[in-house]
């Protein structure tokens, strides 16, 4: 055993540790495999804290070089012009100084991250600043009182903690609900339609859709306003300026939104399914309702978040229809009613600071309902199907024998 | 494996049904100069036997079936693909298209139960029988026809949005059959395409969390779940590895013995391990493709008589 102590064999653990020479020989194979010195990982295209305090340096010259530049040696050009010099002197600063740290090829690579990360960034900016202001405007007035009260016996200049929306969050939820109802099932047919059937009209529908969705939303309110309100508003109550005549509107806007996502997702679609469908001995409409359709679910979800997010805050559409109104009103169907645009639109044109202020917590709400819809939306469509079938099995000696 | 069954030009019949002498235990015997599976002849166990099969409620009959080509041509607009093709492909017999791709074995698979109408512009000559009836008859509908001739297709394909257990019985739910004994379905028809024992325990699992091989195996049940009389392979095994390969060779083997397996392969060996009979399918330069010799497959790769043929079993071309 002594004179092969670089085999490698099963021992006994007892026999290994009683002989010195056979344990030494288990060391040194060991230390050979091992390596003495840690391995620096390489991982260049990554950024290293090297390469983030050469940019902090980077941007703090460019900085210095813009103020010198900008305030003693010329009369300065304003803000914008300094802003746009100061960030093509760091990323040339930045490139020179990674070429020579790391060679020409990394630096381009540097180089072209920063680039599309700052682009990235201000794309992101003023969403988060518009989104960030109405939150700083809306946030300090909304009390619980704004989801439970209405503005009934409100004055404008009582402080816009006083008083509530409920009435208009009560109808923007309704109108949008309804409109949701009445265009979703005409735009799943439609794309279905587009998608799955080989006929003709296919080409003048799809213009049709793509018209409808240029349509100004304005114009789809005076639409409903004129070939539903004004001739039947005197003999039907229902045909007044109610909530249901808005849902109308907005299903007029709705209804392309859904139906172009639908059609893509549809196409995304693979034709093996509806191969398999049709192979299995199904008719074509049961391929469409149990796989295709089941199949573009997450996308068909999509399409109502996107519906949704396009109806919610359209305002045009409502002021020939709902109108708006200051007191609750939970009927859809008869009497005008109020929803969040429209209080936003109304308040925030008024004169008085609170007025302004109560229409900055509307849009404020309505910001935060657009995201629970999102939500409820994504959990709904998004949920996976994962019924378990619990149930007790037994073994039998056939399946043993399965390789 | 001589005898009526290989003339192709014969009317079909009672008299061809070979798969009714048949026991629980088939025997492929594969022993040609070519087979690279030397050793004894395979004995497929029925996994099954002793199992009560599930009745289905306006499902398919029973049985395996006979299926014909008589002069098939068939077109992509006015582009011949496939000219007079005359095969017969016996009852509870596994039959191999091999070929040259772009020769038209496809084409001819998705001829036999109906698939080929769907594309676009695609046109059809000739007659497919089933059991002696042409299923493109006037007043026989298309999904009838897909319902007794299942298909598995090249690349795996199980319904993305619905369970395993769901997948199997997707064909009940597609074409409204009604079943008495859904679990038990489910569990005969992956013991059959041999994936119960990985499955078992993740039944609500989706099937597209499954490797490729196993979901391809999935496809054969549920293709098996309506229990066909026909089963169409379109080179299920191009995508998979080996072991997968091997196991979907196995099911095949069982399945022989309860239906008709018409199986597309571009591998020589696979033909060999897994058929009874073989057709051989050539298009020549701007020519349609055509049937160039048809055999038992012993013959095919033995002693064919055409040389290209034995060329192409031989790996000369193609």
């Amino acid at each position: 055993m002594a004179t092969t102590p670089s085999r490698i064999e099963p021992q006994p653990a007892t026999a290994t540790a009683t002989t010195a020479g056979v344990t030494s020989g288990h060391v040194e194979v060991a230390v050979a495999r091992t390596p003495t010195s840690p391995r620096p990982l390489r991982r260049r295209s990554e950024f290293d804290p090297v390469d983030y305090a050469t940019m902090v340096g980077c941007a703090i010259s460019a900085l210095a070089l813009g103020w010198v530049v900008f305030t003693h040696l010329t009369e300065g050009i304003g803000w914008f012009g300094f802003v746009v010099v100061v960030y093509l002197c760091f990323l040339g600063l930045f490139g020179l100084v990674t070429a020579d740290r790391l060679g020409r090829l990394v630096a381009t690579d540097r180089l072209a991250t920063v680039a599309i990360t700052s682009g990235a960034i201000l794309l992101a900016a003023p969403l988060l600043w518009l989104v960030g202001y109405v939150v700083l405007k809306g946030l300090p007035n909304v009390t619980g009182h704004f989801f439970t009260e209405d503005q009934g016996g409100i004055t404008p200049g009582m402080p816009a903690t006083r008083g509530g929306g409920s009435h208009a969050i009560m109808g923007s939820l309704e109108q949008v609900t309804l409109a949701l109802v009445i265009s979703l099932p005409l735009a799943l047919t439609t794309a279905v339609f587009l998608n799955e059937t080989r006929s003709r009209l296919r080409r003048p529908v799809r213009i049709f859709v793509d018209a409808m969705s240029g349509l100004p939303s304005i114009v789809a309110g005076l639409f409903i306003f004129a070939v539903l309100i004004l001739p039947n508003a005197q003999k039907s109550e229902v045909f007044g300026n109610n909530g249901l005549m808005a849902s109308l509107a907005l299903s007029v806007i709705m209804l392309p939104t859904i139906t172009r996502t639908v059609e893509v997702v549809l196409r995304l679609v693979p034709d093996g399914l509806r191969e398999a469908s049709l192979a299995l001995g199904a008719s074509r409409a049961r391929t469409v309702w149990s796989v295709v359709l089941p199949t573009a679910r997450n996308g068909i979800s999509t399409a109502v978040v996107l519906g949704i997010a396009r109806a919610v805050g359209e305002t045009a559409p409502l002021l020939f229809t709902s109108v708006g109104a200051s007191l609750y009103n939970s009927n859809p169907f008869s009497g005008s009613q109020e929803s969040l645009p429209i209080f936003v639109y109304r308040n925030i044109r008024q004169p008085l600071a609170t007025q302004i202020d109560r229409g900055f917590t509307g849009a404020f709400v309505l910001m935060l309902i657009v995201l629970t819809l999102f939500a409820i939306t994504r959990l709904i469509g998004g949920q996976r199907r994962t019924q378990r079938t619990a149930r007790p099995r037994l073994v039998t000696p056939q399946e043993d024998l399965e390789p | 494996m001589t005898g009526p069954a290989n003339d192709p030009t014969l009317p079909m019949g009672a008299d061809l049904d070979l798969g009714a002498d048949r026991g629980a235990t088939a025997t492929l015997t594969t022993g040609s100069a070519l087979d690279l599976t030397s050793g004894p002849p395979r004995t497929v166990e029925d996994p099954l036997a002793g199992r009560r099969p599930v009745r289905l409620i306006g499902g398919p009959p029973p049985g395996a079936a006979t299926l014909t080509a008589r002069r098939a041509c068939a077109w992509f607009g006015d582009n011949l693909v496939l000219e007079n093709v005359d095969l017969a492909m016996p009852a509870a017999e596994v039959t191999a298209l091999i070929g040259p791709s772009g020769c038209g074995k496809s084409t001819f698979l998705r001829l036999l139960n109906r698939m080929h109408e769907l594309v676009p512009g695609a046109a059809l000559a000739g007659q497919v029988l089933l059991d002696g009836q042409d299923i493109y008859r006037a007043g026989i509908r298309a999904q009838e026809v897909r319902l007794r001739i299942g298909m598995v297709f090249q690349k795996p394909n199980p319904f993305p949005a619905m369970s395993i257990r769901d997948n199997v019985l997707a064909g009940l739910k597609l074409a409204r059959i009604k079943c008495s004994n859904r679990n038990e379905l489910v569990e005969q028809s992956l013991i059959r395409a041999g994936l119960w024992r990985e499955v078992r325990d993740r039944l609500g699992d989706a099937g597209g969390a499954l490797s490729g091989g196993q979901q391809q195996r999935l496809c054969i049940a549920r293709a098996l779940a309506v229990q066909p009389n026909v089963l169409l392979m379109d080179e299920p095994c191009s995508a998979l590895d080996p072991t997968s390969t091997r196991r979907i060779e196995d099911t095949v083997a069982e399945l022989r013995q309860h239906l008709t397996v018409v199986i597309v392969t571009h591998n020589m060996q696979q033909a060999q391990r897994v058929s009874d009979h073989c057709a051989f399918f050539l298009a020549t330069e701007g020519q349609p493709g055509r049937i160039v010799e048809h055999d038992t497959t012993e013959t095919i790769f033995s002693r064919p008589k055409d040389e290209r043929t034995l060329a192409y079993v031989e790996g000369r071309f193609g």
